[in-house]
C-alpha cells in the first residue's frame, strides 16, 4: 500500500489508482490478435505476417499489410471524426450515408468528357463540369461535408434534440440525395489527376521519390488526418473543449465555454472528414454508386468503441481509435488469411463490438467502485 | 460605502406566482466573511443565484465592487470578480487538476481561433500557485477529478476561485456532503482566504462551522431577510430562534 498523507485532514492518496490508459490495453489487443492469426496460418504452414512465398525476396508480407492499412483507411478517416463526436457525448449515425451522397455528388464534378474518344456515357452534367481541375471536386466535397456536418450540428445544438435522431435523420436523407442525384445511375469514368488522388503515389511525392507507396494514398491520408487530430485533441482548445463537454456538459456550459457552437464545430468536423473519406473512396474505385458507404458509420463507431473510446464521452483518444481501426482491419484480413466465411467475419464483427461495449461498461463500473 | 463590496437593494425573484426572495436588502464589506443561515426554501440559494449571474433578478439593484451591475449570465459574474463554489461542484470528471481550474478561461499560447494551442505550463504553474494560496494539497495534478475523493474535489473547485484574481467568493453549501476531516480540510480553505482579506459568502446549514468561521450572519426566512447578526453578539439558540421563526430582528418587523 504506498499511500502519502497529506493536507491537514489526513487525505490519502493512493498511487494504485492511477490507471493506465485505455490504449496500451488496446495495443496489446491487437498484438495478441496478430499473434492469434499467425499461430493458426502456421498450423496449415502458411504465415499471417511473413513473406513465406521463395520466389519473393522479403521478410514480410507485404501484401497482406498493403490489404490491411486500404482496408482500414477510408473507414478509419470516418472514424477519426466519429471519434471527436464521441467524445464530446454524441453519436454520429449519418457518416456512411454522407460518404455515398458525397461520392455520388463529388465524382459528378470530376468526371471527364471523352472515354477512349467517345463522350462520357455516364455524364452527370454538361461539358461545363468536364475536366474540371481536380480541386473543384475536392472543394464540392469538402462544401457537402461542412453542409451535412453542419445540419447535423446545428440540429443537435440549438433544438436540443439527441444526436441519436438528429443524425439517424441525416443518415435516411442523405441515402436519399445518393439515390436522386443521378437516379440510381452510377458516376464514372473521372480524370486522371482524379483517379491519381488515391491511386497515385503520395509517398514519392513527400519525400521527392525517396521512398514509394504507389495506390496506398488512403492509408497515408488516414495517418496523417490521424497525426493532426492527435495533436489537435490533444494540444488545443478544441480538444480540451471535447473532453469536458463529454466529461460534464453543465460544469462546461457553467463554466463558460459555449457549447452549442463547439458541438457545431465538431459535427462540421466530422462531415468532413466523411466527404474526405468519399473522396479517397470514388478515386480509389474510379466511380462512384449510391450504396457506397453502407453501413461505414457502424463500422468507425466500432473501431472507436474499440479503441477505448467511451460512449458516455469524456474519454478515449485520436490514437485509440487508430488502434482500434487496426484490429477490426487485423481481424478481417485475419479471417481471410484462414479462409473463414465472410458470412462468418459478419457475425464476429458484431460480437467484437458488443465486447467492446461490455468492457467499456466494466471499466466503467470498476472505476466507480473504486470511487 | 467605499469598503462595501456587494450590495443589493430591494432584491426580488418571483418564479410565477412563488415568491421565492423577497426585497432582500444585504451587503458585504471588504475581506468580512458573511453566512446565509436558512431553513430549506427559505431562498438561501435562490439569492446566490441572482447574485451570481445563475438567474435575473425580478427587481432590485446589486452593486457590486462600487458599480451598478447586471449580470447576463455567470460568466459575467466571474469576469466581474464573483467567484462561485456550486453546490454540484461544476467540474468535469474526466480532466485533471489544472484543466478544471482553467475550464472555460484556458491560456493560449498560439491563438488559432477554436484551435488555439494550449498553453500547458502556464496553466501548471498558475495552477500550483492558486494551490499554494489556498493551502490546498493534491499529490499528482495530473490525476484526473474522478480518481479523488469528495474532498480533494471540493478543493479543486475552491482552489479554482483562487486562481484567478476574484474579488468575492460564494461557497452554497461547501461542505454538505463531506466527511468530518474532509470539513476540516474546506474549513481550513476558508480560514486561508480570510487571512487574505478575501471577503466570502457562505451558505450553511452547520452552526459550529458558521460560528467558526464567518463574522457575521444573515438568515432569510420564507425569502425575506429576518436577521443580521454580529458573531460576537449572538449565540447558536437565538440563531435557531431566527431560522424557526421564533423571533425577528428588530429592524425586520415589517417583513415578517
Amino acid at each position: 500500500m504506498t499511500s502519502t498523507s497529506h493536507g491537514v485532514g489526513g487525505l490519502t492518496f493512493d498511487a494504485k489508482k492511477r490507471e493506465w490508459p485505455a490504449e496500451i490495453g488496446v495495443f496489446v489487443a491487437l498484438v495478441l490478435i496478430v499473434t492469434v492469426f499467425e499461430i493458426l496460418n502456421r498450423m496449415n504452414g502458411t504465415s499471417f505476417l511473413f513473406n513465406m512465398r521463395e520466389s519473393v525476396d522479403a521478410i514480410i508480407n507485404q501484401q497482406r499489410i498493403d490489404i490491411i492499412l486500404l482496408q482500414v483507411a477510408i473507414t478509419g478517416i470516418i472514424a477519426i471524426g466519429v471519434t471527436q463526436v464521441i467524445i464530446t457525448g454524441g453519436i454520429d449515425l449519418s457518416s456512411g450515408s454522407v460518404v455515398g451522397a458525397t461520392a455520388m455528388i463529388v465524382m459528378s464534378f470530376a468526371q471527364t468528357a471523352l472515354v477512349n474518344g467517345n463522350p462520357n456515357p455516364k455524364a452527370v452534367f454538361g461539358p461545363w463540369a468536364m475536366d474540371l481541375p481536380v480541386i473543384a471536386p475536392i472543394l464540392v466535397g469538402i462544401g457537402c461535408g461542412i453542409l451535412a456536418g453542419g445540419i447535423n450540428g446545428a440540429l443537435i445544438a440549438y433544438t436540443r434534440i439527441p444526436p441519436f435522431i438528429a443524425t439517424l435523420g441525416m443518415m435516411v436523407s442523405a441515402r436519399g440525395v445518393a439515390r436522386w442525384w443521378s437516379n440510381g445511375q452510377p458516376v464514372s469514368f473521372p480524370t486522371e489527376s482524379y483517379a491519381n488522388l488515391a491511386n497515385g503515389d503520395l509517398v514519392g511525392a513527400m519525400t521527392f521519390g525517396l521512398f514509394h507507396w504507389q495506390g496506398q494514398n488512403p492509408a497515408m491520408v488516414f495517418f496523417l488526418l490521424a497525426i493532426l487530430f492527435y495533436l489537435v485533441m490533444r494540444y488545443t482548445l478544441y480538444g480540451k473543449r471535447c473532453y469536458a463537454i463529454g466529461s460534464n456538459e453543465d460544469a462546461a456550459r457553467m463554466s463558460g465555454i459555449n457549447v452549442a457552437r463547439h458541438k457545431l464545430l465538431v459535427y462540421v468536423v466530422a462531415g468532413v472528414l466523411a466527404a474526405v473519406a468519399a473522396i479517397m473512396l470514388t478515386s480509389k474505385n474510379v466511380t462512384a454508386q449510391a450504396g457506397m458507404g453502407v453501413m461505414y458509420e457502424l463500422d468507425a463507431i466500432a473501431m472507436a468503441v474499440i479503441g477505448g473510446v467511451s460512449l458516455s464521452g469524456g474519454r478515449g483518444s485520436i490514437g485509440g481509435t487508430v488502434l482500434g481501426a487496426l484490429i477490426f482491419s487485423v481481424i478481417i484480413s485475419g479471417f481471410t488469411s484462414i479462409r473463414l466465411d465472410a458470412y462468418y467475419q459478419e457475425m464476429v464483427k458484431g460480437a467484437i463490438i458488443v465486447g467492446a461495449v461490455v468492457l467499456d461498461q466494466w471499466r466503467q463500473r470498476s472505476r466507480a467502485s473504486r470511487g | 460605502m467605499s469598503d462595501v463590496i456587494l450590495k443589493t437593494e430591494g432584491l426580488t425573484k418571483h418564479y410565477g406566482g412563488v415568491h421565492a426572495l423577497e426585497e432582500a436588502d444585504f451587503e458585504v464589506r471588504k475581506g468580512e466573511h458573511v453566512a446565509i443561515m436558512g431553513d430549506n426554501g427559505a431562498g438561501k440559494s435562490t439569492f446566490v443565484r441572482q447574485i451570481t449571474g445563475v438567474e435575473q433578478p425580478t427587481r432590485g439593484k446589486i452593486w457590486f465592487d462600487g458599480r451598478d451591475v447586471n449580470f447576463e449570465g455567470p460568466l459575467k459574474a466571474r469576469e466581474a470578480g464573483i467567484e462561485t463554489v456550486f453546490q454540484n461542484l461544476a467540474l468535469a470528471d474526466d480532466l485533471d487538476v489544472a484543466s478544471n481550474l482553467f475550464l472555460g478561461r484556458e491560456k493560449i499560447r498560439f491563438f488559432l481561433g477554436p484551435f488555439s494551442i494550449l498553453d500547458f505550463r502556464g496553466m501548471r504553474e498558475a495552477t500550483k500557485r492558486a494551490l499554494e494560496r489556498t493551502a490546498v494539497k493534491i499529490p499528482n495534478l495530473s490525476n484526473t477529478i474522478r480518481n479523488m475523493s469528495g474532498g480533494q474535489r471540493q478543493c479543486v473547485a475552491i482552489a479554482r476561485t483562487a486562481a484567478f484574481a476574484s474579488k468575492m467568493v460564494v461557497m452554497d453549501e461547501p461542505t454538505a456532503a463531506l466527511g468530518v476531516q474532509e470539513t476540516a480540510q474546506v474549513e481550513n480553505i476558508i480560514r486561508t482566504l480570510k487571512e487574505h482579506g478575501e471577503p466570502l459568502i457562505l451558505i450553511s446549514h452547520n452552526m459550529r462551522q458558521v460560528f467558526d468561521l464567518v463574522d457575521r450572519i444573515v438568515v432569510f426566512r420564507r425569502g425575506r431577510i429576518v436577521a443580521n447578526l454580529d458573531k460576537n453578539k449572538t449565540d447558536g439558540q437565538d440563531v435557531v430562534a431566527y431560522i424557526t421563526g421564533a423571533k425577528t430582528g428588530a429592524e425586520f418587523e415589517k417583513a415578517a
